[in-house]
């Protein structure tokens, strides 16, 4: 009962984890969402709790712009995506007046709705949740962890394309991880090669293989490749097909087989 | 914003020139309370002086900014930076305050480099004669480093770049910043308040997703009142190397940077095509416009330049006139 009490909100969740990258646009939002949409897939209960305060990209990515946030006796209640309420999110997006405004917020300010979304969020009883993170090592990533730390998240998922200049950025990322004590879960590598709707030739608009590469250098877990591929872009755009759309895509066995290895990792931590 | 339960957000920060600063409800459990109440805030940071006098040596300033993450501010700072710099009589300084990701160093070829100290402050590292750059990745001792900082740590680096720098006589001054409208962005643009800045250029991508982010900095840049020189959107169709057929890998579902600009009223400088040499180039620290000068990615790039250019030129003969 004590434990209960002590993870207040958090209480019904059995695993969280942090999607994060050093560098921006690599994908990490879309990784979020499908990583969601794999483990909902598999028959699991899913939040996704968007801390990017200043470029929030998974409502609509879900199709959930103009949804409110209500209240309960325990919180804030998220916003279920689907029918079945199996995906739970909760973003920064729900609670801005227009879409086009501007979060102009320094550190202190971000801090403290960090905190609040992590202690004042009702999520229920999920099997996963998920944390969707801005780029970079900043105030947002060091009030996340510290304040998950209680909750003691499963780990982290770092999220990468293959270019030299964006696994810079990760490299980075992985001392962060290690500084902070976060456990690296594996690095996935995001919009390797690109098929040619007119040709079916693979181009690898952005090299191939230096996510691997470099999970074989700091001797962290390589969980796959994941290909660009603009029908998944399309609907992502659309928003309202995705979740349909998404088993359809040469994306999604790659989510699979990732969304698997996430799965075995929680074994030997138990729940 | 809807108010949440238990505690209440810091929504209403009094502002650090209030006489609440500190003192205010809103200010229990704020990391920075302390310094605020101290009233070590309240007066204008005498930084604002002497930046002010460092940058009269500086003609142009030129912010390169982007909601959205990834959409290509670093490379396109860095083309910037070397089709300016191809002009032989002018001076180009690029400054990266991205923080926490440099990207800059890799792109120029600069990896490895360290900044040098000398009587007048930080000397940058020079590409070439005519071309410098300052970036926190000379800082670090090693590409693994990370810099895990919150803001005021941020705030303070990119004041000493702005104050510290031995920055000399420039024609142009370019800087690349972090996605997002955070501390970097207003300090950058408090810091810079009592000189002029000529502008910035917003980079984008075709996609609603970024296109969603890029009006929030739109927004920005009016609060701020920073105007705006033009909007570049980046990955504008995909040439397949095999095929020569164009592809949309980030589709405009609605209309692109192009109607985004119509619809606000402000100017779009171009559209820059995914070439996947682009990549390489920055992977290789070179500039891909005399690496690929064929390109047609490369004679938008210097079409956009030439913009820039004017525009600047423009304003600064207005000023005189004024």
């Amino acid at each position: 009962m004590e434990e209960t009490g002590l993870r207040g909100n958090l209480a019904g969740v059995k695993h969280i984890l942090l999607v994060l990258s050093g560098k921006g646009g690599v994908g990490k939002s879309t990784v979020s969402t499908e990583l969601a949409l794999a483990l909902w897939h598999t028959g699991k209960k899913v939040g996704i709790l968007d801390v990017d305060l200043c470029g929030p990209s998974i409502p609509r990515m879900l199709k959930a712009q103009g949804k409110a946030v209500h209240q309960c006796d325990s919180g804030w209640v998220p916003v279920f995506v689907d029918q079945d309420k199996g995906i739970s999110l909760m973003s920064i997006g729900f609670l801005l007046e227009k879409p086009d405004d501007a979060v102009v917020w320094r550190g202190p300010k971000k801090n403290a709705l960090i905190k609040q979304f992590i202690s004042d969020v009702a999520w229920g009883e999920l099997d996963f949740l998920i944390v969707d993170t801005p780029p970079g090592t900043s105030d947002e990533h060091i009030s996340t962890v510290e304040s998950l730390r209680p909750y003691k998240p499963l780990g982290a998922v770092l999220v990468t394309t293959p270019q030299v200049v964006s696994v810079g950025d990760v490299r980075r990322e992985l001392t962060f991880c290690k500084k902070m004590g976060l456990r690296v879960i594996g690095i996935v590598e995001n919009m390797s090669g690109f098929v040619c709707p007119h040709c079916s030739e693979c181009t690898n608009i952005f090299s191939k293989g230096g996510g691997e590469e470099l999970a074989k250098h700091a001797g962290v877990p390589f969980l796959g490749y994941v290909p660009l591929d603009p029908h998944l872009t399309q609907s992502l755009e659309e928003g309202k097909d995705f979740i349909q759309e998404f088993p359809k895509s040469s994306a999604f066995p790659a989510l699979a087989y990732i969304a698997q290895q996430i799965m075995d990792s929680t074994a030997p931590q138990g729940s | 914003m809807a108010e949440g339960p238990g505690a209440a957000p810091p929504h209403d920060c009094p502002g650090t020139s209030s006489a609440q600063a500190g003192r205010a409800a809103a200010c229990q459990g704020c990391p920075n309370q302390g310094l605020c109440a101290s009233g070590g805030v309240a007066a204008p940071d005498p930084a604002i002086e002497e930046i002010k006098e460092k940058m009269k040596t500086v003609k142009h300033k030129i912010l390169v900014l982007s909601g959205k993450g990834g959409v290509g501010k670093s490379t396109f700072s860095a083309h910037l930076a070397y089709g300016l710099a191809e002009d032989e009589t002018k001076q180009v300084a690029l400054l990266d305050i991205d923080i926490c990701g440099p990207s800059i160093p890799k792109m120029m070829g600069l990896e490895g480099e360290q900044v040098h100290q000398s009587g007048s402050g930080w000397s940058p590292v020079y590409v070439e004669e005519n071309l410098s750059v300052m970036s926190v990745g000379f800082l670090l001792s090693s590409p693994d480093d990370a810099v895990i900082w919150r803001g005021p740590k941020k705030n303070g680096m990119i004041k000493q770049f702005l104050r510290d720098v031995d920055w000399g006589e420039i024609d142009y001054l370019i800087v690349d910043t972090p996605p997002g409208t955070s501390d970097e962005h207003l300090s950058i643009v408090q810091y810079l308040s009592s000189t002029h800045i000529d502008g910035v250029v917003i980079i984008t991508t075709p996609q609603e997703v970024s296109l969603q982010d890029v009006r929030k900095e739109i927004n920005f840049c009016h609060k701020v009142k920073l105007p705006i020189i033009g909007v570049v959107e980046n990955m504008s169709g995909f040439v397949c190397p095999k095929c020569k057929n164009e592809s949309q890998i980030f589709p405009l579902t609605t209309g692109g940077a192009e109607k985004m600009c119509q619809n606000l009223n402000i100017s779009l400088l171009g559209k820059v095509p995914l070439d996947p040499q682009i990549g390489k180039s920055c992977d290789k620290g070179q500039s891909f416009l005399s690496e690929i000068p064929e390109s047609p990615a490369t004679s938008s790039y210097r079409n956009i330049i030439q913009r820039i250019q004017e525009y600047c030129g423009l304003h600064h003969s207005q000023e005189k006139i004024i």
